[in-house]
């Protein structure tokens, strides 16, 4: 790199260096020390704790089941657009993307609307006297808002590693006599594996620390480890517990990035 | 042709960033937005002024108003105690004042610049305000009220008298409870026959398993959202405060507010002023303006709390109103009212750790 292209990154590394080393160190100095400013590991064992450790199994179990249907929702419809002509899947892409340009808390709280016992749903069964759905305030309704939330996440980077799929490997696939089955399984499903990875992070992650849509389709009653979390923020006012149990979730999202570097390395499945 | 979409919507993310940093920075650096007269910050409960009596404030004095809200007092607390916003209003309850004092978080108020104050509000809530501010140098009373059941007399099968109804069977998810830790806890401590006040570690234990027991029962915990999920027919019953019981009559006739047996919370909240205040000035008129009679009559007609004020409440055209049991209650014919008090650090720190046992539970 020549010096001259080095200055252009100046405004990211300072960017980075004001809102993310530093956050992430405060984060960790929190974390590490008490309420006098001790050193402590109280805060990051406490993930042991009942209320915390089953809190962060939920938040595990329904991040994972919001990626599979995520995935299993979007890699179809990634395969479809992927196989459409120019012009045709921009404005289906469009479409997906549009949803995005509203804001995500207004989003989740027309879903509320939606599901509540007299919401529209629920009226709309009434009227062909159909039984009545009530999963607002359940772990159903935290699930569907993350699918719905999340699922663009999924999509974009699928459709991105399979449309740059090179169709001479498919067709020579077919020439050797490999049938449709084969060929997904031994030949596209391999090669799109950097999109797949890609877009479990990119669900998984938000889906295991979000605290709003629990809050607002769970009623509450459901704690997840982000709104334990946020409520040693915002209520409890113990900033130590609250980023000791940030660096535990930490643990788990590098950790999902190291598994998306090594299946990843050219940066194919990418979404930027 | 694959990248165009994405790099479309990075534009829209960026055009619309770049709408949000002006507005970012005028609060951040007021000089450029300040009224004649300078600006003074509220930090106030969500809903709980009439916009126009700012409005109007704003016009009459010159002084700039940035207005910013809170939906309990746990949530206000960290953010004034951190000093990370620098207000100079805020509008904390009972409980939550006589913590700040003891933070010495507040300002002591010059009286004489309020002259509204002494004037216009009924002498008993200063003498009632003494429980959390004993001289009566930090605070001036805007709302008081009880906290009780909101139910739909459609919806029940018998009138509710009781905190125990909220653990009956029969209205399984029909139920909403509050979300903060102090009032979820005072409706179980009520039906137990506790203090609300407690810090015996069995009384807890029993309230904590109360509500843990109840929790099945539970719609949803919800703040301000009880006041619509009622109107709208969603529930039979919540944990509600007075100061909503008449606008909800008023969009649903069905409904109906009650004080249980068991007896509850009264609560004041109140003006007070920080210590670290940049606008102190300004923050007494501000004061000063809210305790106007007729602003104080805006005020009530907009959010219906039951105002302390004694010359607006004259000023009340419909007698009805003026008259009525549930803004005005005579307390004296309620047995076991209470008004929280501050619990100590280590008090809060239990609550805190029951209520997360509760709803993790």
């Amino acid at each position: 790199m020549t010096s001259k292209n080095k200055w252009l990154s100046a405004p990211y590394l300072l960017w980075s260096v004001v809102f993310i080393i530093i956050p992430l160190c405060m984060i960790f100095y929190y974390g590490l020390t008490d309420k006098t400013g001790a050193f402590t590991l109280d805060n990051i064992t406490a993930i042991a704790t009942m209320e915390h450790a089953k809190a962060l199994r939920l938040s595990i179990l329904l991040s994972l089941v919001s990626t599979l249907i995520c995935f299993l929702l979007a890699y179809p419809l990634a395969m479809i657009l992927a196989n459409m002509k120019v012009g045709q899947h921009s404005f289906i892409i469009l479409i997906f993307i549009l949803p995005m340009w509203m804001n995500f808390l207004l989003r989740t709280l027309a879903w509320q609307t939606l599901l509540e016992k007299s919401g529209v749903i629920n009226s709309i069964l009434s009227f062909f006297h159909l039984p009545n759905m009530n999963i607002i305030n359940t772990p159903y309704a935290i699930v569907l808002g993350m699918v719905y939330n999340f699922l663009p996440f999924m999509v974009l980077p699928l459709y991105n590693v399979l449309s740059k799929m090179d169709e001479n490997v498919i067709n020579a696939a077919h020439d050797l006599g490999a049938n449709g089955i084969h060929t997904f399984f031994r030949i596209i499903l391999p090669l799109s594996v950097p999109g797949i990875i890609s877009g479990i992070t990119m669900v998984f992650v938000p889906a295991l620390t979000t605290f709003v849509i629990s809050t607002l389709l769970g009623g509450s009653k459901i704690l997840l480890i982000g709104n334990i979390i946020e409520q040693e923020f915002t209520q409890t006012s113990n900033w130590n517990l609250g980023s000791g149990l940030s660096v535990v979730l930490m643990i788990f999202i590098i950790l999902n990035m190291i598994i998306s570097a090594v299946f990843d390395k050219d940066g194919e499945g990418s979404m930027l | 042709m694959k990248k165009f979409d994405l790099s479309l919507a990075k534009k829209a993310l960026a055009t619309s960033a770049l709408m949000l940093l002006p507005a970012a920075l005028l609060s951040g650096c007021g000089s450029s937005s300040d009224g004649a007269n300078g600006q003074v910050i509220v930090y106030n409960w969500g809903e709980y002024i009439d916009p126009d009596a700012i409005e109007m404030f704003e016009e009459e004095t010159g002084i700039k108003v940035i207005y910013d809200e809170y939906e309990t007092n746990e949530i206000m607390y960290p953010k004034v105690e951190s000093g990370a916003a620098s207000y100079d209003v805020v509008c904390p309850s009972d409980y939550m004042i006589s913590k700040m004092i003891s933070g010495d978080l507040l300002a002591e108020i010059n009286f004489d610049n309020i002259p509204n104050a002494k004037a216009n509000i009924d002498a008993q809530y200063f003498e009632q305000s003494k429980g959390f501010d004993p001289e009566n140098k930090y605070s001036v009373p805007y709302c008081w009220g009880t906290v009780g059941i909101l139910y739909n007399k459609t919806m029940v099968e018998e009138p509710i008298t009781s905190w125990a109804q909220l653990w009956d069977e029969k209205y399984a998810d029909n139920i909403l409870m509050q979300d903060s830790v102090r009032d979820a806890f005072m409706v179980a401590e009520k039906l137990n026959g506790f203090s609300m006040n407690t810090l015996d570690p069995d009384e807890l234990e029993i309230t904590k398993n109360s509500l843990i027991e109840q929790k099945p029962l539970v719609q949803a915990y919800v703040i301000d959202q009880v006041r619509d999920k009622m109107i709208g027919g969603e529930a039979a019953m919540g944990v509600i405060y007075s100061g909503e019981a008449i606008y909800t009559q008023r969009e649903n006739p069905d409904l109906v507010y009650v004080i249980p047996d068991e007896g509850t919370n009264v609560w004041i909240d109140s003006w007070v002023i920080l210590k670290n205040a940049p606008n102190k000035e300004n923050a007494e008129k501000f004061i000063d303006f809210m305790c106007r009679p007729d602003i104080a009559l805006m005020n009530f007609d907009y959010i219906t709390y039951s105002t302390p004020n004694k010359a607006a409440r004259e000023l009340i055209e419909d007698e009805e109103i003026r008259n009525s049991e549930i803004a005005f209650p005579d307390l004296s014919q309620y047995s076991n009212l209470e008004t929280f008090t501050y619990l100590g650090e280590e008090g809060d720190t239990l609550y805190n750790e029951l209520w997360k046992e509760v709803k993790s539970n």
